[in-house]
Parts: structure tokens; C-alpha cells; sequence
């Protein structure tokens, strides 16, 4: 059976300069995976790559076994691509429950069913994007980018910036669906701990190339080889 | 677009209500001045056509008047050769002034503002002059006359009172509104709306930006042309005026003296200017512009969001002072 995603060294960068260099993964379907690294080794740029949101030099990226180099942003999001930026992206002038009506898309989330998962947004439904605090936009991202029925989940950075309070209760929550293993998720983050207990399997980043993959127990048994590849120096 | 559980179907509010009243009023109150009513009431619609791919999707037009036009003249010379019956005019008006455009949308959707803007004055100057060559067709600078309207239902004559004129451009944009009204509240609405606060993000949840402003946009120009329609029925005369860029402008101006994105505030907008320039034209057939640039200034310093937006700042206001 062909793999949810697969990138075969991709390079890729803005304009002329270059960030991805030869960098290959996989994820299953249901599978999980922490893409960790140091600040501004591309993580949030192979994100971008995937949604067709960089300039992709080569290599070959397929999503359930077609190629997708060439399909626009628009249609990998349809196809089940469901990006949750690290700049949450609320719209000012739309109420929670627009957020999630706006890009709903038949499948299995509806919007009741996102507001089980995160009640505080159906308490905060009449509210607009701008009114909303820093967890509750985070909540908000998630559940628009479940709205879209997803197939693969990339979290960037889901717990930047929010309260540690936030955290647990976000965390939980996104435990639950990860496990639940109803789509595949990518998650980026700077508290790699708290990534690698959330997934499977982990790559490290460096200057743009993959310089560690294993699964993602090992690396926790193995903090000194944790922060070796990722403590900031 | 898929039919979403959960999406609010808002009520009329009193405040709509009120507002609808109005122009009913209007027609018991001042029957002396129902060509002028007419007038508003064709602009209001004109205005709204703007509103909704303006204030809404952010496509900045200087070139509305093409399909105001187009409708118009497509009214006028059904009624001209011998189809005067009003509201199948009105349908093929806006049928052809949508197709164009949609035609015209693959080349306004590409750029950003300034291009848009360029873009769309051009398909304005471009119309304009056409209609000025084919004056064999349109009659060109003096116009297209011998415009001869069947009764409204075969039963209501478009007489010099203006009584039939005003009550069918008042229906015909209650019933244009009521359209708008439930399409902005619709997915698709909202997702205009998305596009407007960040247009570069859209896609990532799935919206293909050109689609939706290609389907806005040739909806914008239908009801322009709608409007125009009313005008050339209303009036049994299309002047080459109606394709002109003084045309476009001025409906710039209404729209943001009334503000953008409101449905409202083009209708209020179209009702101030058309009212002001009536006043200040009696006052000095001159210099009435003077006043009318003032105005316009002093609006879009001082009340963000047009008469819309002040008013409901203010309201806001109101309502926290009482807490």
C-alpha cells in the first residue's frame, strides 16, 4: 500500500536562496511524527513545502501515491492537507462559529463534534477572531483545520507562546486525537519533549538537512542525544 | 458551495426593518419627488453591486459603470426594437452584463490593487468608447432614444408621475438586497470575507482565491447591470454617460461616504449624495462639488467606515456609556 505522504529529497527555499536541502520522510496513514531542530533550521519551511507555499528546487513529494509537486495550495488542502500555521491566522471579522463554517468540508468533523473535542469554543462561539486569547485562537486553528476533514494534520508550533496551564489542557486534547489515530499528524515544536510523547517517529533538522530519524521513545531514553541535536548551544 | 449545518440564518433586526420602511414612507410623503426617489433608489442598487466585490472581496473598481452600461443599453435596445416588457428586459440586462463580466473577471482577478485598478478603468474607457463608435447602434453622444416600455404586468404604465418607476426600482432592489444579504451570510460569503483579511492564507484552508472572485465579481457586474436596466426603463432614454468613468467615481464615492462591506452603506451612501447633490446643485449649479469634496473628506478622516461605520462607533459607544 502507497504512503500517505511521501518526500524524496526535497530542496527547496524563497526566491533564490535555499533552506531544504535533500531532505526525505515518510508518514503513514494514522502516523505520527516530531519534526524537531534548533531555531531556524526549516522546520516551519518544509511545512510551507508541503503546502506549496516555497519555491521546491527538486525532489519529489507524492500524497497517496500521486505526485503533487505541481498541484496548487488550494488542492492539497482539499486532498486532505490540513495546516495548522504557527501564526494561528484568525479572521477579524469572522465569529468562532464562521471560522469553523467557512471551511467545512464533508467527512466525519462537524462542527459539533469540534466543539466536544473543545467546549471553550463553543462557549466563545459569538465571539470574533480578535477576541479570542492566545490558547483559544490555538483551539481554533486545530479545530478549522479538522473542519477541512484532514487526512494528515501539521501542527507548527502548537504551544508557543501559551500559558503552561494551556499547554496541559491543549496537550491533552491533542494526545486524544493523535492517538485516536483517525489521520496522521506532523508536529513541529521547540519543546521537543513534549512532541516526542505526542508521536511515533521523529526526524531532527540541521541547517536544512535531516541529521537524525528514529522512533520517537528512543530519542526520549536518550536525552543526551536529545540535546545534543537540539538544546540551543 | 455544500450546504453547512450550524450556519446562522440571521433575523431582520429592528433596525432593518426601520430602514425598509423608509423609502414606503418616502412614496406617501413625497410624491413630488419620486423621479429623484427613482434616482436613489437606481443608485442604491448600483451602489450595493460595488459593495459586494469591493467592500467585500476587496476588488478595487474603477471601471463599475461598464456593466451598469452594458445593462443599461441591453435594456434599452430590447425596448428600442419592440421587447418593452420590463422584467424580461431586466433578465437579459443582467444576464449579458454578468457575462461580461465574467469575460472581464480573468483579467481583474490576476493583479493585486494598483493593477486592478488600471485593469478595470480600462475596460471602462474601452466600453465607453466602443458605444461612442457604434453610434449607428447606440446612438452614441446623443444618446439611444425611442425607448418605449410595455406596462409593468400589462397593467402599470411608466407615466410622468414616476409612480410605477419608483415602485419597481424599490422592489426590484428589495429583492436584489435580500440576494446579497443571504450571500454574504453564506459559506461563500464568509469566505470572501477570509479572502479580504488574508487573501494569501485562503488556500491553505482549501479556497481557490481566483474562483471566488471570478463568481463575485461577475455577480457584481450582473446587478450593475440590473441597475442600469432600471435606469434605461425607468427613464425610456440611455444616455453614453451611464458607460462613463464620472459614473464609476462618483459611485467610488458613494460607497465610501455610505462604508464598505455593510450592504447598508451603500444604499445610505447613494441616498446622501444623490440627496446633497440635488440640494447643493439648487443652492450653486456651480461650485456644488466643493461641499460634496468636503464632505467626502471629512467623512473618511473622521468617521472610519463612512456614515456606516460612524454610526455604529457611536452606537457602541452609546451602549457603553449606559453600563
Amino acid at each position: 500500500m502507497a504512503k500517505l505522504l511521501s518526500a524524496e529529497r526535497l530542496t527547496a527555499g524563497y526566491g533564490d536562496s535555499i533552506v531544504l536541502e535533500d531532505v526525505s520522510f515518510e508518514v503513514d496513514a494514522g502516523g505520527s511524527l516530531a519534526l524537531l531542530g534548533r531555531n531556524g533550521v526549516g522546520k516551519t519551511t518544509l511545512l510551507l513545502t508541503l503546502m506549496g507555499l516555497t519555491r521546491l528546487k527538486s525532489g519529489n513529494l507524492s500524497w497517496e501515491g500521486a505526485d503533487i509537486v505541481r498541484l496548487p495550495t488550494f488542492r492539497r488542502a482539499q486532498a486532505g492537507l490540513g495546516w495548522v500555521p504557527q501564526e494561528r491566522f484568525m479572521f477579524p471579522s469572522l465569529t468562532v462559529e464562521e471560522h469553523l463554517s467557512v471551511v467545512a468540508r464533508p467527512g466525519p468533523w462537524s462542527i459539533a463534534r469540534v466543539y466536544q473535542y473543545f467546549p471553550k469554543l463553543e462557549e466563545r462561539k459569538q465571539n470574533l477572531g480578535n477576541q479570542l486569547s492566545g490558547g483559544e485562537q490555538q483551539m481554533l486553528a486545530i479545530a478549522r483545520a479538522l473542519m477541512t476533514n484532514p487526512k494528515l494534520l501539521l501542527l507548527d508550533e502548537p504551544m508557543e507562546g501559551l500559558a503552561p496551564i494551556i499547554v496541559q489542557e491543549l496537550l491533552k486534547v491533542i494526545g486524544e486525537l493523535v492517538r485516536a489515530g483517525e489521520f496522521a499528524v506532523i508536529v513541529v515544536e521547540q519543546h521537543a519533549r513534549l512532541a516526542l510523547t505526542l508521536t511515533r517517529e521523529a526526524i531532527v533538522l540541521d541547517r536544512g538537512q535531516v541529521v537524525h530519524r528514529s522512533a520517537s521513545e528512543e530519542l526520549l531514553k536518550h536525552p543526551e542525544t536529545l540535546d545534543r541535536l537540539v538544546a540551543v548551544a | 458551495m455544500k450546504n453547512v449545518a450550524g450556519l446562522p440564518t440571521r433575523k431582520w433586526s429592528r433596525f432593518e426593518i426601520g430602514f425598509w420602511l423608509l423609502p414606503l414612507i418616502a412614496f406617501f410623503v413625497f410624491p413630488k419627488y419620486l423621479t429623484l426617489g427613482s434616482q436613489i433608489l437606481i443608485a442604491g442598487l448600483f451602489a450595493l453591486s460595488l459593495d459586494l466585490i469591493l467592500g467585500y472581496a476587496r476588488i478595487i473598481s474603477l471601471g463599475h459603470a461598464a456593466y451598469f452600461g452594458v445593462g443599461a443599453y441591453t435594456a434599452g435596445l430590447l425596448a428600442k426594437y419592440g421587447w418593452g416588457e420590463p422584467i424580461s428586459g431586466l433578465a437579459a440586462a443582467a444576464t449579458v452584463a454578468a457575462a461580461v463580466g465574467l469575460i472581464t473577471s480573468f483579467l481583474v482577478v490576476r493583479g493585486q490593487d494598483l493593477t486592478r485598478l488600471m485593469v478595470t478603468l480600462g475596460i471602462g474607457l474601452m466600453l465607453f468608447e466602443a458605444a461612442n463608435q457604434a453610434s449607428s447602434i447606440t446612438g452614441g453622444v446623443d444618446g439611444l432614444s425611442g425607448v418605449e416600455m410595455r406596462p409593468l404586468f400589462g397593467v402599470f404604465a411608466f407615466g410622468m408621475d414616476g409612480r410605477t418607476a419608483y415602485v419597481y426600482s424599490l422592489a426590484v432592489l428589495f429583492i436584489v438586497f435580500c440576494f446579497a444579504r443571504t450571500l454574504v451570510r453564506s459559506p461563500f460569503g464568509l469566505s470572501l470575507r477570509g479572502i479580504r483579511e488574508g487573501e494569501k492564507r485562503m488556500p491553505a484552508i482549501g479556497v481557490s482565491v481566483p474562483r471566488k472572485l471570478i463568481v463575485i465579481y461577475t455577480v457584481g457586474a450582473g446587478i450593475a447591470g440590473i441597475a442600469g436596466a432600471l435606469l434605461a426603463q425607468t427613464t425610456q432614454f440611455v444616455g453614453i454617460d451611464t458607460l462613463g468613468f464620472p459614473r464609476s467615481a462618483e459611485l467610488m464615492i458613494m460607497l465610501v461616504l455610505g462604508g464598505t462591506g455593510y450592504l447598508y452603506g451603500a444604499l445610505i451612501g447613494a441616498a446622501v449624495f444623490m440627496v446633497l447633490q440635488d440640494y447643493l446643485a439648487n443652492l450653486s449649479a456651480v461650485y456644488w462639488q466643493f461641499w460634496l469634496g468636503l464632505l467626502l473628506v471629512a467623512i473618511v478622516m473622521f468617521a472610519r467606515g463612512g456614515l456606516m461605520g460612524g454610526a455604529i462607533a457611536l452606537h457602541r459607544r452609546w451602549l457603553r456609556s449606559r453600563t
